[in-house]
């Protein structure tokens, strides 16, 4: 990484701690990463960003909010990034994804927390995340209890606007997630001293649906066999979409879909096209969190897609563009997130529906069904999406596991054990 | 034909070599260096076969140790290992309990012995070896020993699933004069109930067999009876079974 010394101590961050984590990211990123081989040239981009993680892009920030822009961190895909960008604002996604961060968290946090939420509170307390440093107000939601008391925590440090996410699916939910909405656009424009207009969120859910079609298109890809990118590239890229600058990023991955077009144009592929084809589906995976997909594909399976929040939840289904009012624009908005599956609803049937569909359109030989421990609702849910699966006759394989390496090689014996049952 | 199995458990190292319809058996402690354990069981292999190294056909290595020694053989899971072994001796058993060093498993069989579905213990210590390794120091015992030391009248229940608060937990109730004999079968009955409850998470069909050094304990051979209520199958030599049916899928490569 270039030297953000400077920039890192202005932010008031703990240096010393934070030069561990850069010691140790190199190495993680080496041996998962560009050990593999044949990887697309697309990939630079996004090795780039992701060596200059805690550099390039803190620094695009840090000049917006020079000019007076605000920078709002972000915790969960139901958190509508086109009203922050129509406030002439930048959103970015602050979940934390390493071990490294969590020591911090159980300052504060008990330790049957997940580690998602612990790691993600450690980084601010530690001061050893230059975005959690950054961001001038943070959005919560209430999609689960660990979250919501770890706001009331983190607010004594930064403004946090909680959204109150409702956990049924009906009209009346709907309609309270517009209302959400509302209220975000009040808190927003109030932040930033802007008034979002029907043009300026237009404009924004156009750039924002560009984005998910972008991922859309490079997910398509993974339908080919042999798969032209792997599983950990896509995974990659698709945690980089929470930070980066959306416009950028939807420009590089669509040129980097174009290069996987032409590997299928000539039945190019990364892994051989006999690989057990994985679906991995359950709890986000927060950068740099690459461990499930390196123990299966240094296996020798293909995870050909995740339905995740790290997945198909971040970019199915686009808003509407056609709504010209700011009602109905946000009447818009509310319904394309409230798609949106996550085991936080009751029922969550719809999850079941988009496996099952996923697994016929990806061609899926196998589900690897993970969830992040002490994850009450994904961990409970895993009981009735096993099972239909099972009466599907799809083979499903269920994983509780954390941020640590110390259950990596029994989770190496799952794996090929479960690859093993897959073989013809 | 002349096929060697190696299975390199987290306490031991087992390995089998056949030779035509002869077989051998071996057991070294696993050490901290697997890649040792492995060499030295195929040395002592070859010696109580009379062969030398380079007339043998095949080497499949299992065990958490099976990626250390790469390049000795192929590796292949336990779970594909015990599966193999099992359904070979004992075709009608379509579930099989392994309990080992480090983990407990349970594995699922269809009628052409392929496994078909499997769970195994987090990482946690309860329900293993390990466990009772803990627990046998705790009393002063060798693991070994456990077995004929119950008294599974006096069992006192053992509230604790973690090692570390179960071996405080001992150490409480002998200080308060509680029998060795009624303790030890309440280990017996703990490790019972933790494996039964992941046996009936992947459903009992057909007969039960009971595979890993832990099977050799009359006691957890007990408790878990009477936690499944059905008679379990315990193959003889029942430590050897992993690097059985690493040899057996070795003898059927060479076959095919």
């Amino acid at each position: 990484m270039a030297d953000y010394r400077q920039m890192w101590t202005d932010l008031g961050m703990d240096l010393e701690k934070h030069d561990i984590l850069c010691q140790v990211l190199p190495d993680a990123f080496g041996s998962v990463y560009l050990s593999q081989e044949n990887r697309p040239e697309g990939m630079d981009y996004f090795n780039f960003v992701v060596a200059e993680i805690h550099g390039v892009r803190p620094s695009e920030l840090i000049a917006h909010q020079q000019k007076g822009g605000k920078v709002f961190g972000t915790f969960c895909v139901y958190v509508p990034d086109e009203v922050i960008f129509a406030a002439g604002a930048i959103a970015t996604g602050l979940c934390g994804g390493s071990q490294f961060w969590v020591p911090g968290g159980e300052k504060v946090l008990p330790a049957n927390t997940c580690p998602l939420i612990k790691a993600s509170v450690g980084a601010r307390l530690d001061g050893t995340c230059p975005f959690f440093k950054i961001a001038d107000m943070y959005i919560g939601e209430t999609t689960c209890d660990g979250k919501k008391k770890a706001w009331e925590i983190l607010n004594e440090h930064v403004p946090v606007h909680v959204m109150d996410l409702p956990q049924m699916k009906r009209a009346k939910d709907i309609k309270a997630w517009e209302d959400e909405i509302k209220i975000l656009i009040q808190r927003v424009e109030e932040q930033c001293g802007t008034k979002i207009t029907a043009a300026s969120l237009a404009e924004n859910i156009k750039l924002i649906n560009g984005k998910r079609q972008a991922l859309a298109r490079l997910y398509n890809t993974r339908k080919n066999s042999p798969v032209p990118i792997s599983g950990k590239d896509v995974l990659l890229i698709t945690q980089i979409a929470f930070y980066d600058d959306p416009a950028r990023f939807t420009e590089q991955v669509n040129a980097l879909c174009d290069e996987l077009d032409a590997r299928i144009a000539k039945s190019e592929g990364v892994i051989p096209a006999d690989a057990p084809r994985i679906l991995i589906t359950g709890t986000p995976m927060a950068i740099p969190n690459w461990k499930l997909h390196h123990v299966l594909e240094s296996s020798g399976a293909a995870v050909v897609v995740e339905e995740l929040c790290t997945g198909t939840r971040y970019f199915e289904n686009p808003v509407d563009e056609s709504k010209t009012t700011i009602d109905e624009q946000i009447k818009a908005l509310a319904e394309r997130y409230m798609k949106i599956n996550c085991a936080c609803f009751t029922p969550n049937t719809g999850r079941i529906d988009d496996i099952l569909r996923l697994v016929k359109e990806y061609k899926v030989d196998g589900v690897v069904d993970c969830n992040l421990q002490f994850c009450g609702t994904y961990s409970t849910e895993s009981y009735l999406v096993d099972r239909a699966l099972k009466e599907a006759g799809i083979p499903v394989l269920h994983i509780e596991t954390d941020y640590s390496d110390q259950d990596f090689e029994q989770l190496r014996t799952r794996v090929q054990a479960f690859l093993e049952m897959l073989e013809k | 034909m002349l096929v060697v199995g190696l299975d390199i458990g987290s306490v031991a190292a087992k390995g089998v070599i056949l030779d035509k319809d002869t077989m051998h058996r071996a057991m070294v402690p696993t050490g901290w260096s697997p890649r040792d354990a492995g060499e030295k069981l195929i040395s002592e292999l070859l010696e109580l076969s009379g062969r030398k190294r380079e007339q043998v056909d095949d080497i499949v290595v299992t065990g958490y140790g099976r990626i250390a020694i790469a390049g000795a053989g192929q590796a292949a899971t336990e779970i594909k290992c015990h599966a193999r072994a099992v359904a070979e001796i004992y075709p009608a058993v379509r579930t099989i309990v392994d309990i080992g060093g480090q983990d407990s498993k349970v594995i699922r069989l269809n009628e052409q012995g392929r496994v078909i579905d499997f769970a195994m213990n987090d990482k946690c210590a309860a329900g293993t070896g390990r466990f009772l390794q803990v627990m046998a120091n705790a009393l002063g015992l060798d693991v070994s020993e456990l077995g004929e030391n119950e008294d599974s009248d006096k069992t006192v229940s053992i509230n604790s699933m973690c090692t570390v608060f179960a071996e405080s937990e001992i150490i409480g109730l002998l200080a308060r004069g509680t029998s060795k004999s009624g303790i030890i079968a309440g280990l017996h009955q703990s490790v019972g109930r933790r494996v039964a409850a992941m046996v009936r998470r992947i459903g009992i069909s057909g007969e039960v067999a009971f595979t890993g050094g832990v099977a050799r304990n009359p006691g957890v051979r007990r408790a878990l009876q009477e936690e499944l209520g059905c008679r379990l199958i315990i193959p003889e030599e029942c430590q050897f079974t992993g690097a059985l049916g690493a040899a057996l899928l070795g003898a059927e490569q060479q076959f095919n």
